[in-house]
């Protein structure tokens, strides 16, 4: 399949009868999915049903461990990543992740926003410092801290952190954020900015999070699908996914009695 | 009614025996920490009253045991001051330490690189063995090493006799090797996870990551793991004393004959005569080796609490 000429209707992310094993595990089977361009779209399941498996084979970060298997097509932008010949490096810096626990780096707040720019070239001090201001100000986070740039990024707030978890990732100009969970170790005010950002973010942005928090996935995704043992079990708006689940088996997830 | 029981008599007033050998293990853990601080302060205690006598009741000049060149304590000078010059020694030590870690540094902490990101296997398997068996030679074993290849090399290539700082560097660096890479293998390991994924989901190559997150976050543990190097070279004696000439004198080159604190410490003691001059000038050495340590224990504590507050 050659998808060289992108018509402007095609998906950010499009998967094709996509396996992947962990040594014996089978733990992605015949994944068939469109991730719509600027839009949301949620992945929703029980723990071990290969939701964060899924996410992480969108930027092959799955490489890093031993053993992993991938058949199957993930076409995005008319590339398949899965091959071979796709640099992990290139394909990390245009699929940007976000992770559970907000990982800073040592070092001030300014550094970790140069961080992705500078290994990606950047070295004017200028171009960084507009980068640092701008991509703070798309991730909420610039007006509280602007006069600490300085300062260590481990002494903000856990909220302040995820945030700038995601300008850090912003600053690498991705076209895709994946998000792992990125709410489910805070408390609800930080939590309610997150969604908030993450929300606005879906103008520029196509982003694919995983959540196990379902009024989460029904207030800010646009697309859900519903994760169960290795398989997608449904996918659809949010809306029709919630309201009428064409499975048992959503239903019961959905409405908390499974999980 | 039954018969009230006194107080002392009723089961639970009574003591067990289980009662009793905690108290027993209390006491017996107590007193090995009142044993092991007692000998420390004896130990702080002797060193810091011989080696302060020089000065106290030996008339030495401290402004000439710290600058002072020419080492001969059992004679007086014109003005009745024992020669007690240690410049040479202190040199001596402070060269060997600082080469040495210099050296070792680079290999160390690369080591614990390829060990730690990549080949974990290989790391395990061959250079962890390899490694404990290196921190369990014996120093001696490496001085007669450093005296039987080294000393004798050193003697083709370079002019002089091959005893010296270099040939003491070089066996001080081998033998701190297998501590510091293993302590920057440990501060290497420590690093999360996390960090390095969010580094790679960055577009980081596998070596941004490595020197711009790993060894940057490590970086309080790999200064700790050369100082702890630091002080096992500044500290040993036998394998330095063997290879490096002991004359006490400064060097004017890595190549010719000097000493260390330790080596003129070792090579003196069974001469001198406890309350002489001379003992206590080497007692003199010994505070001074103590002081040092005590430097390096405290840097490596500083270092430490700077590393769990990031």
């Amino acid at each position: 399949m050659s998808q060289t000429a992108a018509p402007i209707k095609m998906p950010a992310i499009q998967t094709e009868d996509l396996q992947f094993h962990y040594d014996s595990l089978h733990a992605l089977k015949n994944i068939n999915l469109k991730i719509e361009r600027k839009q949301i779209t949620a992945l929703i399941g029980p723990s071990g049903c290969g939701k964060s498996t899924f996410l992480r084979t969108l930027n092959r970060m799955n490489d890093l461990i031993p053993g992993i298997r991938t058949e199957g097509g993930i076409w995005i932008d008319g590339v398949n990543i899965t091959d071979r010949s796709t640099d992990p490096v290139d394909l990390r810096k245009k699929v940007g992740m976000v992770f559970q626990h907000a990982s800073v780096f040592p070092g001030s707040i300014y550094e970790n926003i140069a961080f992705g720019p500078r290994i990606h070239g950047v070295k004017s001090k200028r171009a960084l410092d507009d980068l640092v201001e701008s991509n703070l100000r798309s991730a909420a986070l610039w007006e509280e801290v602007k006069d600490q740039l300085g300062k260590p990024a481990a002494g903000l707030s856990g909220g302040q952190q995820q945030r700038l978890t995601i300008a850090r990732t912003l600053a690498t100009k991705p076209d895709i954020i994946l998000m792992d969970e990125p709410t489910s170790a805070l408390d609800p005010i930080s939590t309610a900015k997150v969604e908030e950002l993450i929300e606005s973010l879906k103008e520029q942005y196509t982003i694919v999070i995983v959540t196990h928090n379902m009024q989460q996935a029904a207030r800010i995704s646009d697309f859900t699908a519903f994760f169960l043992n290795g398989e997608v079990k449904e996918f659809g708006s949010t809306e029709a996914v919630f309201s009428r689940p064409a499975h048992q088996e959503t239903k019961d997830y959905i409405a908390g009695k499974f999980g | 009614m039954a018969k009230l029981l006194k107080e002392s008599e009723h089961p639970l007033y009574r003591k067990s025996n289980k009662m009793r050998m905690e108290r027993a293990g209390k006491w017996i853990t107590f007193l090995s920490v009142v044993l092991t601080a007692a000998i420390t302060v004896a130990i702080l205690l002797l060193v810091f009253s011989k080696g302060l006598s020089t000065f106290a009741v030996n008339n030495g000049s401290l402004k000439e045991f710290l600058t002072g060149t020419e080492w001969n304590p059992g004679k007086v000078s014109e003005i009745g001051k024992p020669i007690i010059g240690a410049l040479p020694f202190l040199a001596g030590s402070l060269a060997v330490t600082g080469i040495s870690a210099v050296i070792c540094a680079p290999i160390a902490i690369g080591a614990a690189i390829f060990m730690s990101e990549i080949s974990q296997k290989t790391g395990k398997k061959i250079m962890q063995p390899v490694i404990e068996l290196l921190v369990g030679i014996p120093s001696v074993v490496y001085g007669f090493i450093g005296l039987s290849v080294v000393v004798p090399l050193l003697r083709e290539v370079f002019p002089g006799s091959g005893f010296g700082i270099a040939a003491g560097t070089i066996v001080l660096s081998v033998m701190i090797l297998p501590t510091v890479t293993s302590l920057s293998l440990d501060a290497i390991q420590s690093v999360p996870r996390s960090l390095r994924e969010a580094s790679l989901a960055l577009g980081s190559t596998r070596w941004q990551m490595i020197y711009r997150v790993v060894l940057k976050t490590a970086k309080p543990g790999l200064m700790m793991a050369i100082i702890f190097g630091m002080a096992r070279a500044f500290g040993e004696a036998l394998a330095v004393q063997m290879v490096i000439g002991n004359a006490a004198v400064i060097p004017h080159s890595l190549f010719e004959p000097a000493s260390t604190l330790t080596s003129i410490l070792t090579m003196g003691m069974g001469y001198t005569v406890m309350g002489q001059v001379e003992n206590n000038a080497l007692w003199s050495l010994a505070l001074i080796l103590l002081l040092m340590s005590l430097f390096f224990t405290l840097a490596v504590r500083i270092i430490g609490k700077g590393r769990t507050v990031r």
